[in-house]
Order: C-alpha cells, then sequence, then structure tokens
C-alpha cells in the first residue's frame, strides 16, 4: 500500500487551460472563468492513472500531485 | 498612513494607559519617542549572548516557547515554531522585520516602531542570534518616508554605539495590500516585485538570497525582546493561559478616542472600545481585522479578544484591527467600498484572484447601490464561495471572510437593498476610510 497522494495547483502559473478537468473530472471541476477547482485534494488509488496523466498533460505544469501531506 | 495620523495618534495617546502597558510603557511613562539611550537606560543591551546557547540547546527559542508567544502580524503563527524551523537549518540565515502594516485600518506597529523603535530592533537582533543570522532587513512601506527617516536614524544610532554585531538594513517597498505578505517581502529583497509567491519552496527552507530566512512581524519581535530579558514567567501574566501577553490594536471608527492601545489578549471587545472612549450611539457592528477582517455584530461585543473565543464567530484578532460603527450607516456600501479596494490591490497572478474578487466587489457594488438583479445573492454567495483557498496567498480568502460576514452580520440592509433599493443610509457619507481603489502602480 503506497502513500496517498494529493493534488497542488500552482495558481501563479495556472492560465486556465483547463486540461486538468477533463482529464480528471472527479476531482477538477472549472469555474465560470476557466480555473480548476479542486473537488477533492486526496486522490483515491482507483484515480491514481487519471491524476498521473492529467498532470502530466497541463500544459503550464501547474498541476502537482504531491506524496502524503494535504 | 501618513505622517500627520500618526502625530495624531502620538498626541492623544498621552491620556492614559489602558492596563499594565508593555511595549508602550516606555510612551507612557514619558510621552516622547525612546532614543538608544532611554532605552538602553531602562532596558540595558539586548542579552544577545544569553539567546544563543550551546550544542543542541536554543535558550531563547525554548523562552519564547515556554512565553506561548505567537505571531500579531496577522496569521498569529506560534513564532518559536517558526524559530526552531529556521534555526534547524543549515547555512547563515536571515531575518526580515515586516514592518509594511498595509492593512489600512491599521496603525499599530507604524506606533511602536515611532515610539519605540529599538525594543523592535532588539527583538530582530535576538531573533537573529537565536536563528544564526547575520543580516536583518526592516521592511517599510515606500510612501511613509518621515518613518524611514526615524528609522534610519535608529539604526545609525545602534551603528554608532556598537549596540549589535549583526548587519541591519532598512529598505522601501512599494506599498500594495499583499506586498506585506511575507512572501512578497523576500522576492523583492530577491531582486524580484513585492508580490505574493506562493508555491514551495517555503521561506524557513529558501529566502533571501536562498538561506534560511525569518521573517516576523514588528510587533512580534518587541515582545520576543521582553520576552528575552523578563522570561516566559512573566510573559504569562498577562493575557489567558492559551494566548498569553498583550497585544496592540488600533481602534476607529465611531468611538471619541480612536488610536492605537496595547491591551491584554482576552480582553473582551467591548472593554477595548471603553479604552477608545466608546461609541456615542449605540454600536451597530464591529469590524475585526481590517479590510481583510470580519463583521461581528453588535453583540457579539462582550467576546473576548482571543482566537480561541472568536473562532466559532469566523473571526480572528489578526493584526488588531477593531473599527466599530454605530448609528445610521450602511453595511453593505461599507463593505462595497472596502471590497473595491481589495480587488483593484490584487497582485493579478492567479485567475481565481484577479477575475472573481472583481467580479464580486461588482457584485457587491450592484448590491450596496441597491440595483440587484434576481440572481446577484446566490452569484455572490457562489463566487464568494470560490475565493478562499485558491490563490498563492491569503488575499482572496480575506476579502471572501469580509463578503460572507457583511451578508451575515447585515441581514436587514440585505432584505432591504434586494426588495425595495439601497436603504437611505447607503447616501450617507463614508465611515470607514477607505484609500482610492486604483491598482498598485509599481511591484518593484
Amino acid at each position: 500500500m503506497s502513500r496517498p497522494r494529493t493534488l497542488r495547483i500552482d495558481r501563479i502559473t495556472c492560465t486556465g487551460q483547463g486540461l486538468c478537468a477533463e482529464l480528471l473530472p472527479e476531482l477538477i471541476a472549472l469555474d465560470e472563468w476557466g480555473y480548476p477547482v479542486l473537488k477533492d485534494r486526496t486522490v483515491p488509488d482507483r484515480l491514481r492513472t487519471h491524476a498521473r496523466r492529467a498532470v502530466a498533460a497541463c500544459p503550464r505544469l501547474a498541476l502537482h500531485s504531491d506524496r502524503g501531506r494535504p | 498612513m501618513n505622517s500627520s495620523a500618526t502625530a495624531r495618534l502620538t498626541t492623544r495617546h498621552l491620556a492614559a494607559a489602558p492596563g499594565a502597558p508593555r511595549l508602550l510603557a516606555d510612551w507612557y511613562a514619558t510621552g516622547r519617542p525612546a532614543a538608544l539611550a532611554d532605552h538602553l537606560g531602562r532596558h540595558g543591551p539586548p542579552p544577545v549572548a544569553a539567546a544563543v546557547g550551546g550544542r543542541g540547546s536554543m535558550p531563547l527559542v525554548e523562552a519564547v516557547e515556554a512565553a506561548g508567544l505567537s505571531g500579531r502580524g496577522g496569521a498569529g503563527f506560534p513564532t518559536a515554531r517558526k524559530l526552531r524551523a529556521v534555526a534547524e537549518r543549515r547555512g547563515r540565515a536571515v531575518v526580515v522585520v515586516n514592518a509594511m502594516e498595509s492593512e489600512p485600518a491599521s496603525r499599530k506597529d507604524q506606533f511602536l516602531l515611532h515610539v519605540a523603535p529599538h525594543l523592535v530592533l532588539d527583538g530582530a537582533v535576538l531573533a537573529a542570534a537565536a536563528v544564526g543570522a547575520d543580516t536583518v532587513h526592516v521592511c517599510l512601506p515606500r510612501d511613509r518616508s518621515a518613518q524611514y527617516r526615524r528609522l534610519s536614524a535608529a539604526l545609525d544610532e545602534r551603528r554608532r554605539a556598537r549596540v549589535d554585531r549583526v548587519r541591519l538594513r532598512l529598505h522601501a517597498l512599494p506599498h500594495a495590500y499583499v506586498s506585506s505578505e511575507s512572501t512578497s517581502l523576500v522576492r523583492w529583497l530577491n531582486g524580484g516585485p513585492a508580490r505574493p509567491q506562493g508555491s514551495p519552496p517555503r521561506t524557513h527552507e529558501r529566502g533571501v538570497g536562498r538561506r534560511p530566512t525569518l521573517v516576523n512581524n514588528a510587533e512580534t519581535l518587541a515582545h520576543l525582546a521582553l520576552i528575552a530579558r523578563h522570561g516566559p514567567d512573566w510573559f504569562r501574566r498577562e493575557g489567558t493561559p492559551d494566548e498569553p501577553g498583550t497585544t496592540l490594536v488600533t481602534v476607529s471608527g465611531a468611538v471619541a478616542a480612536p488610536g492605537v492601545l496595547e491591551v491584554a489578549l482576552g480582553t473582551p471587545l467591548a472593554t477595548v472600545l471603553d479604552h477608545a472612549q466608546g461609541p456615542a450611539q449605540p454600536l451597530r457592528a464591529l469590524l475585526l481585522g481590517g479590510f481583510a477582517g470580519t463583521w461581528l455584530p453588535a453583540a457579539h461585543q462582550d467576546t473576548p479578544l482571543t482566537r480561541r473565543d472568536l473562532a466559532p464567530l469566523g473571526a480572528a484578532p489578526g493584526a488588531g484591527v477593531l473599527i466599530a460603527v454605530a448609528g445610521p450607516v450602511c453595511g453593505l456600501t461599507e463593505t462595497a467600498r472596502m471590497l473595491a479596494y481589495l480587488a483593484a490591490h490584487s497582485a493579478r497572478q492567479c485567475g481565481p484572484c484577479h477575475l472573481g474578487l472583481p467580479a464580486v466587489a461588482d457584485d457587491f457594488a450592484a448590491l450596496a447601490a441597491g440595483r440587484a438583479d434576481p440572481g446577484l445573492l446566490s452569484r455572490l454567495r457562489r463566487r464568494t464561495g470560490l475565493l478562499a483557498d485558491r490563490g498563492a496567498c491569503r488575499h482572496p480568502d480575506g476579502a471572501a471572510r469580509l463578503v460572507a460576514s457583511a451578508l451575515h452580520t447585515f441581514p436587514d440592509d440585505v432584505g432591504h437593498h434586494l426588495t425595495r433599493g439601497a436603504c437611505p443610509a447607503a447616501h450617507q457619507p463614508p465611515r470607514i476610510p477607505v484609500p482610492p481603489a486604483t491598482p498598485p502602480e509599481r511591484w518593484r
């Protein structure tokens, strides 16, 4: 059992491209300006792969998945 | 904000000392700012050697921990934990004195630095010894030139008297609301804009010049200077067991004697107002914490000034700003003006703040002006709910707190404005002074 991962958005770097919400709608929604709203920071095991894809897809490298600490 | 405001505070403060002042004790005793000779005569030199300790021991950090000192800049973080985090890092550290005091309704750091500059500087020098720093940066906003000159003279005095072993440097930063955020200071000192940084590494890990950096509010350091001299038990003689010590508050609004006071933590808000010679008319509400603070209905005026007692009300002592509102006044109009200012002062780095905050301010302005559309209230609540925890700093969180508490504290005004247009008091002249809601010209 590996340590849980939590999502973190670098708010200064993020420009609201919105790919993260497309790839991980279970955890990320968009506000009316297209900026991400984290519904839940903690990544459940079943969404690990999706979370990894969303992190990798961010063109601004603004989405991070940290080990442990919420 | 300007020097005339400080001068007004200064003259008036000779009146009376509420409780047992500590930071302001010399001021009440003499009625004039303490020069270095006065300060050394009364307190002696800063006990730097005793602060350092030997292998594995950190006497000053331990004393501050036992005293239970928490930050007086607004966040209320335990000071000892901050000191320890920096002290435990490898390499020469840096100390930054945050005297930016950007909150428009706060004067306490300006006042303290005017009447007891050497207490603050002692605290900075002692903190530097405790964390292994060789440099202290004192950060002031650029537009307070009189304060800069006075503090510069105080630093010269110390240099001539060879009081300190560390380097003390004074800096004048751009004056924007968010420039007082600790990461803004670090970023500016590193040659960047005075805007919040947000992401890791944390300041205590890698701050000024990539060195471990301690950033403390000016008042916090003055308390630390007294703890180093008198010990934790002395410090705990005032305040509550959980939140010991005294704190500076800036009282303004509907009181006869506005100004800076030193009170024990745990003092009921109404007693603080009494010290400022109270509201002449029945109190309507209190704004605690300033523009990024929380409105409290008058019914809560007996709440003690502690984090613990205020937390259930969604409020906190913050940086000790207390604004009394009495008589015919429109809470929504006052709030709308503060929100417009906060929106203009977004650092424009993070989308949710840059776009969300002006939208919330516009919605609120429409409500205050009595031209709300049917969807306004639900839209305002939704947008406000999306401000908190979505920025690199806590600026949007503060604005959200102001909005939510205004809607909660002034339900009658909200009802009137939604159904019948602006209330009569909305056309009164503003009660809370708000600086122009224009974006900062420069960040560097």
